[in-house]
């Protein structure tokens, strides 16, 4: 067992639009690792789908979020919110 | 005649007899494997498995209560799932022989569950048919769990048989040493006969050609041998047990004979 990869799972509920991420399990190859996640992580009707990655695939920013991120903070055109609603349109 | 009792009546009351003991051995084998089952819990060779294996024993713990809940409604002596799964002695239960076995290893709880799931399977398949309506709707609950536990305990088959050299001999001798008590898997008792004639059970030679069918299938996969040897052990269904049992009913029913009728 010292060599089964490490999986990233992901469940989607049945009301969901998307994957969250639930947690992570050790299996051999693709289709133990979604028996292991159904019989992990689904015993209490969590999903309907579920998504596993090997954890290698996953790649993530580097913590370096304040400079890689930073140039979004003050463009302020970027965001709708400079619209007058009309008082008809009751929901946006 | 001084006896009132008619031969129609003592026909009757044999095969509610039988009914119930037919129910038994149902409920026993769920009982006693989710027992063994149960044995794993926090000793399975990675967290995961440690998972599956007490899921198992939970679902089969459920069809027991299903099974016994309404063997003891039949009888209509009062007793609960619970006096009927406590308070019987070894006699008194109707397993087979192949539930009772120790869990030894990884492969030998793989190989007695796959051989146990196969039979489980078609079984419950057969019952949906049952002229008893409530046990078709056990049945028809149960199918669904144990769909799952033969896809498991199939591929843990392959895994480990068409795994590496030490899997492989270890599976192979887990099917060799445990091979003798799967005939009694699709070996009618009489109360299966009885059952059967009655279109309350299947008839079990005929589930025998799809167990063998499935066991080669997947042996065929794994790179398993089929064992030659056809010498089969019986007598669970009949309540003659083995050395096993006994210890696994102390095990089991200790606490409530102790503090009989106590609560969580």
């Amino acid at each position: 067992m010292k060599d089964w990869p490490l999986w990233e799972v992901f469940i989607r509920s049945k009301q969901g639009l998307s994957h969250k991420h639930v947690g992570s399990l050790h299996a051999a190859d693709a289709q133990m690792a979604i028996e292991n996640a159904r019989d992990v992580y689904t015993r209490r009707n969590e999903g309907v789908s579920i998504w596993v990655v090997e954890s290698a695939h996953i790649h993530a920013s580097t913590e370096d979020a304040e400079a890689f991120f930073d140039p979004a903070n003050d463009k302020i055109y970027r965001h709708p919110t400079f619209y007058d609603l009309p008082d008809a349109v009751k929901h946006m | 005649m001084s006896c009132s009792v008619s031969p129609f009546s003592l026909l009757l009351f044999s095969m509610q007899d039988s009914h119930f003991q037919y129910l038994l051995q149902l409920g026993d084998n769920a009982l006693i494997l989710s027992h063994r089952l149960g044995e794993w819990c926090g000793h399975g060779p990675v967290l995961e498995q440690d998972i599956a294996m007490t899921n198992i024993a939970l679902d089969l713990l459920g069809q027991a209560r299903m099974l016994f809940t309404h063997a003891g409604e039949l009888e209509g002596r009062g007793r609960s799932e619970d006096d009927i799964a406590y308070f019987r002695d070894e006699h008194q239960f109707h397993n087979l022989l192949l539930v009772e076995q120790p869990n030894e290893d990884w492969a030998y709880t793989i190989a007695r569950q796959f051989f146990f799931d196969v039979f489980n399977y078609h079984n419950y398949t057969a019952l949906l048919q049952s002229r008893d309506e409530h046990l078709a709707a056990i049945a028809e609950k149960s199918l669904k769990e144990v769909t799952y536990h033969l896809r498991y305990s199939s591929e843990w088959v392959v895994r480990l048989g068409d795994g590496t050299e030490l899997s492989h001999q270890k599976m192979q001798t887990a099917v060799d040493d445990l091979w003798m008590f799967t005939g009694e898997l699709t070996t009618p008792s009489e109360t299966d006969r009885l059952m059967a004639e009655a279109r309350i059970a299947p008839d079990l030679l005929k589930i025998k050609p799809l167990w063998e069918t499935k066991v080669a299938a997947i042996f065929e996969e794994a790179t398993l041998k089929t064992p030659e040897n056809n010498w089969m052990h019986s007598g669970g269904k009949d309540g003659r047990h083995t050395e096993h049992l006994g210890y696994i009913l102390a095990e089991m029913q200790h606490l409530q004979r102790t503090y009989p009728g106590n609560e969580w």
